[in-house]
């Protein structure tokens, strides 16, 4: 039964859910909204046991929707997606609880547009319709426009417009791309249908199309991962956007765009993806991307662009990963994936407690807080390591075996990517020390008050995931091992046979 | 239901929802030459009108019911789906355009009723293109139409724009019907009739086009391009849609538009379907009208006149349609038409409220703030401007992915592609007005005490809102109703020729 309702009561309930905190007193809308976003979480949580690995598509249900089209509301979740989808229940109801004193001005407003975002994210992971897939995908721009737009910084206007308009740009190419695979399809097999199994078994007849195919879904992914030179949005966007938003953003909507290739891109054109000249580009942009992104992260003076230019760095990895097609590159990119969400998503949640106390984001307005905030500076040097990749941590399991899986495909590159990870190492530690050591210089702050009992709330099940994570890492690699054998084998026919 | 046109009761039966109207057009000119002093003889004649449309309306639905159809030799009228459909968007056009209307005559003292009996002329013009399947017939429609426009532009006649409005129209649009009218007399002396069917059969016939036809194609086209504003046939738009009092410049940017674009549809699929060279004339006139008015649109601080030249770029994406030359063509013309039709409806209903005196003076920016004190209104503009952008659960969306549904399948795809381009393009001037009402603050205390719609205009208004976020969601029977119609309209085939 419970496989019957889950997906679209996940997707459902939200959706009610904010209408109904639209209509609330002003002042009960957090709390409406964290209740609601709990009872999301509830449910979500059987999924990690119930969810069979061996089992590939599950918790299927497909309803028609706009039948002369063959359109179907179809959800399914996968090894790939069951992560993606309890990453994003977990990180709400913390977003929520976070934003607990940061959002003062109608509060009605911002929560139901977190909780209708919610809806939009995991419909982009639990979609297995294309058109169901590109609305959710447009569906989820809208309230994170507003949310920056409005609850945003200084230069929140600017901010906003840029995001939203290089989403749409890409988005709208891979329409038209969904439209040509549709109408593709539909001529092969006489049968129209947005379907993703049905169109997944029709592509390899595209011929010299699917090259300009291939071209709109990269681009339309390539912007939200993101990935060089198309990542000029994200330190913006990030560092405008309240500290909900910042979480969000890092920890899940980036997702979007690797899970987009896992997903979409790589296995509807394998000929395409494995093409020499393109592994070439795309392995170069990621390698670029971990290095340039490491290397900006280590000047900026605001410590929320250094965690943006930090996620172009771990996004590269992933990428990386994903192109390198061994079960273990895969599986560690999987991994990152769901690390980059805790360990970024907590840096921005410190991030934004920081700056609700001082009301500055700049790294020089600190220093040597340890000693006046003992708590803050011991869990911002725990995640501060999680997000380096220290051995313990999360942040290792997921960059080791990416550069392990990836290192049998592309050697060199993988050798210039590990450098990334001295150069994270380099402007993490710089930062840190910067802002919890060095002397105690500013009046400020001296008075600075520690954390509490709601921000331990939020940190801790984040500090949790990173350690469990980092320590035994089994149960997820477990879960997602099919899965990864499954979109190589997809890609790659019969390579996985000799793979551990 | 068959009709058999040389019959004269079957000629009456094909006419009726034109007689109808007209016999109601003519009992309120009746009426108002007998009452036009108080606001009271307005409101009544404001309601005889609705009764006029809501009859028309039941009885062109009992014609559709009995799916009427032409029996024998083709006639001067078409009696199809087609027809019947694009009735009731002209009626429903009309209808909302009254709604608009209640409040705003009276507001801004343009009391005289004649401007119902106006806009029921006009109706009863587009109508009578929508169903001629005669050159002549057509013509006759659009003058019809386009006289009782020509007056209702200048209908607020203290204001100097609104009689330029009127004067540009008028002089514009009586040289459009002379290029017209030479198209329609070197088709004729090409072929030797002006019905359409002919047309197609002696094209068919014919082989390769004369000179001469392809001249009066040409012809015919300018001609219809300014009636539907295609650049580089634009330039009286903006002044004409700025001058004219608000409710009228809607009826003009739905239902003129949308009469134009529905002969345009017929004379080029029955009469030109053996001249493939319109099918190149509207893929430049719909690549320039696209990126034209977007990017003029782009550069407007006036809401009006930016609603303008937005209008214009949709008469681009509409032309696509056109250019795919197939039934799914003229079935996405239909939908999007309909949801053209709400969200310009309700987008110049808000700006009515807004403004004063003609509202060209509405900057973009006058609207900050507009989502706290009137929530509701500014609600209702989001959603028209982002149906306007083509956004994921919004009628706007669902139209045009039917263009680009047709445009692809007709292997368009640089088309297809031109028009997402420049839709990205439109973002850039529709996210304003959404940024300025939602977050900008107000520029001074209660700016906007004063935006007021009255009852009727906000079920109009509601109307509008409801049928965009339903036909977004839930398109399917407007999809049944407009494939029908889509396909009622075919090249004609010789028949004779064959012997039957």
């Amino acid at each position: 039964m419970y496989a019957r309702w889950v997906l679209t009561a996940l997707l459902v309930w939200p959706v009610i859910a904010a209408l109904i905190v639209l209509f609330v007193p002003a002042r009960l809308a957090k709390y409406v909204s964290l209740a609601v976003s709990l009872v999301e979480f509830a449910i979500s949580v059987p999924l990690w046991w119930t969810f069979e690995p061996s089992t590939g598509m599950q918790f299927i249900v497909s309803q028609p929707w706009i039948q002369s089209w063959g359109i179907h509301y179809t959800v399914g979740l996968d090894g790939i997606s069951l992560f993606m989808v309890l990453l994003t229940t977990l990180l709400m109801p913390l977003s929520i609880l976070g934003s607990w004193s940061y959002i003062t001005k109608r509060e009605g407003g911002f929560y139901s547009l977190l909780l209708v975002l919610t809806t939009g994210m995991i419909g982009v992971f639990v979609a297995l319709d294309l058109f169901l897939f590109y609305v959710m995908w447009e569906v989820m721009l809208i309230p994170m426009y507003f949310i920056i737009g409005i609850w945003g910084g200084e230069n929140r206007l600017y901010a906003a417009i840029k995001f939203f308009i290089y989403t749409f740009l890409g988005s709208l190419l891979m329409l038209v791309a969904i439209i040509v695979l549709y109408l593709h399809a539909g001529r092969v097999t006489g049968q129209y249908s947005f379907s993703y199994m049905h169109l997944l078994g029709q592509v390899g007849l595209l011929g010299s199309g699917a090259w300009w195919l291939f071209g709109a879904f990269f681009l339309a992914f390539a912007i939200k991962v993101p990935m060089f030179p198309l990542h000029t949005w994200l330190p913006d966007a990030h560092v405008e956007a309240p500290t909900a938003g910042s979480v969000i953003l890092a920890g899940i909507l980036l997702k979007m765009g690797t899970y987009g290739f896992l997903r979409f891109a790589v296995p509807f054109f394998p000929t395409v993806a494995l093409d020499p000249t393109v592994q070439l580009v795309i392995v170069a942009l990621s390698l670029i991307g971990i290095i340039y992104g490491g290397l900006v992260a280590m000047v900026q003076p605001d410590f929320k662009k250094l965690i943006a230019y930090s996620s172009v760095a771990h996004l590269g990895f992933v990428m990386l990963g994903i192109w390198a097609l061994t079960l273990q590159s895969v599986q560690g990119a999987l991994l990152i994936m769901i690390n980059h969400g805790i360990s970024t998503g907590a840096l921005f949640f410190l991030a934004g407690m920081m700056y609700e106390r001082r009301h500055s984001r700049l790294i020089d307005a600190y220093g040597g807080i340890a000693r006046v905030v003992p708590l803050f500076a011991a869990i911002l040097t725990l995640v501060s390591l999680s997000s380096i990749a220290l051995p313990g941590t999360n942040g290792f399991v997921g960059e080791f075996l990416v550069l392990l899986g990836s290192f049998r495909t592309y050697p060199i590159a993988t050798a210039l990517a590990t450098t990334g990870v001295i150069v994270a190492a380099a402007y993490l530690l710089n930062a840190l020390q910067r802002v919890i050591f060095n002397p105690l210089t500013q009046d400020e702050n001296k008075k600075l008050t520690d954390l509490t009992p709601r921000e331990l709330i939020v940190l801790a099940p984040l500090l949790a995931c990173i350690l469990w994570v980092g320590i035994y890492p089994k149960p997820f690699l477990r879960r997602m091992e099919p899965s990864a054998r499954q979109f190589i084998e997809l890609v790659k026919p019969g390579s996985t046979q000799n793979q551990p | 239901m068959s009709l058999d046109l040389s019959s004269y009761r079957d000629l009456m039966l094909s006419l009726l929802p034109e007689l109808v109207l007209t016999g109601w057009a003519l009992v309120l000119l009746l009426f108002v030459a007998w009452r036009h002093k108080t606001i009271r003889d307005l409101r009544i004649a404001g309601w005889l009108t609705l009764a006029a449309l809501a009859s028309t309306a039941v009885v062109t639905w009992w014609l559709w019911w009995n799916r009427t159809g032409v029996a024998g030799i083709a006639g001067m009228v078409a009696a199809d789906d087609f027809r019947w459909v694009s009735d009731w968007i002209f009626l429903g056009a009309a209808a909302l355009t009254v709604l608009i209307s209640f409040g705003y005559v009276e507001r801004e003292q343009l009391l005289a009723p004649e401007y119902y009996v106006l806009l029921l002329f006009g109706t009863i013009g587009m109508m009578v293109m929508a169903a001629g399947a005669d050159l002549m017939v057509i013509f006759l429609g659009l003058e019809l139409m386009s006289v009782a426009v020509y007056v209702l532009a200048g209908f607020d006649r203290r204001r100097a724009r609104s009689a330029e409005a009127a004067l540009k129209y008028f002089l514009l649009g009586a040289f459009a019907s002379g290029f017209l009218l030479y198209g329609i007399a070197l088709i004729y002396g090409a072929t030797g009739t002006t019905n359409v069917g002919l047309i197609g059969a002696q094209a068919a016939m014919m082989g390769a086009p004369s000179v001469m036809l392809l001249v009066g194609l040409a012809l015919l086209i300018v001609g219809f391009g300014f009636k539907i504003a295609a650049v580089p046939f634009h330039m009286w738009a903006p002044d004409v849609y700025d001058g004219a009092p608000t409710p009228v410049t809607a009826f003009m940017a739905t239902g003129v538009k949308a009469a134009a674009f529905a002969a345009l549809f017929r004379v080029m699929i029955q009469g030109f379907a053996a001249v493939p060279a319109w099918h190149d004339m509207l893929w430049w006139l719909a690549v320039i009208t696209m990126v034209g008015g977007n990017l003029f649109a782009l550069a407007q601080r006036s809401l009006k006149r930016m609603l303008a030249y937005s209008s214009v770029a949709h008469a681009g994406y509409l032309l696509v349609a056109v250019t795919s030359g197939t039934s799914s063509g003229t079935s996405a013309f239909l939908v999007y038409v309909v949801a053209y039709t709400l969200m310009s409806v309700g987008a110049f209903a808000v700006l009515s409220a807004k403004g004063r005196n003609g509202e060209s003076d509405v900057m973009i920016d006058d609207l900050a703030g507009l989502a706290s004190s009137r929530p509701w209104l500014a609600f209702a503009l989001a959603v028209c401007m982002l149906s306007l952008l083509g956004f994921p659960g919004t009628a706007g969306f669902i139209g045009k992915w039917y263009i680009l549904i047709a445009a692809t399948s007709s292997g368009q795809n640089v088309l297809a592609a031109i028009l997402v381009l420049t839709s990205v393009v439109s973002a850039g001037y529709y996210l304003p007005v959404i940024m300025a009402m939602y977050m900008k603050p107000e520029p001074i205390a209660a700016a906007h005490v004063d935006v007021v719609l009255d009852r009727w205009g906000r079920a109009a208004v509601a109307a509008a809102v409801a049928g965009l976020l339903l036909f977004g969601v839930w398109p399917n029977r407007l999809f049944d109703l407009a494939r029908s119609a889509g396909e009622s309209v075919r090249p004609t085939v010789t028949t004779t020729t064959t012997g039957q």
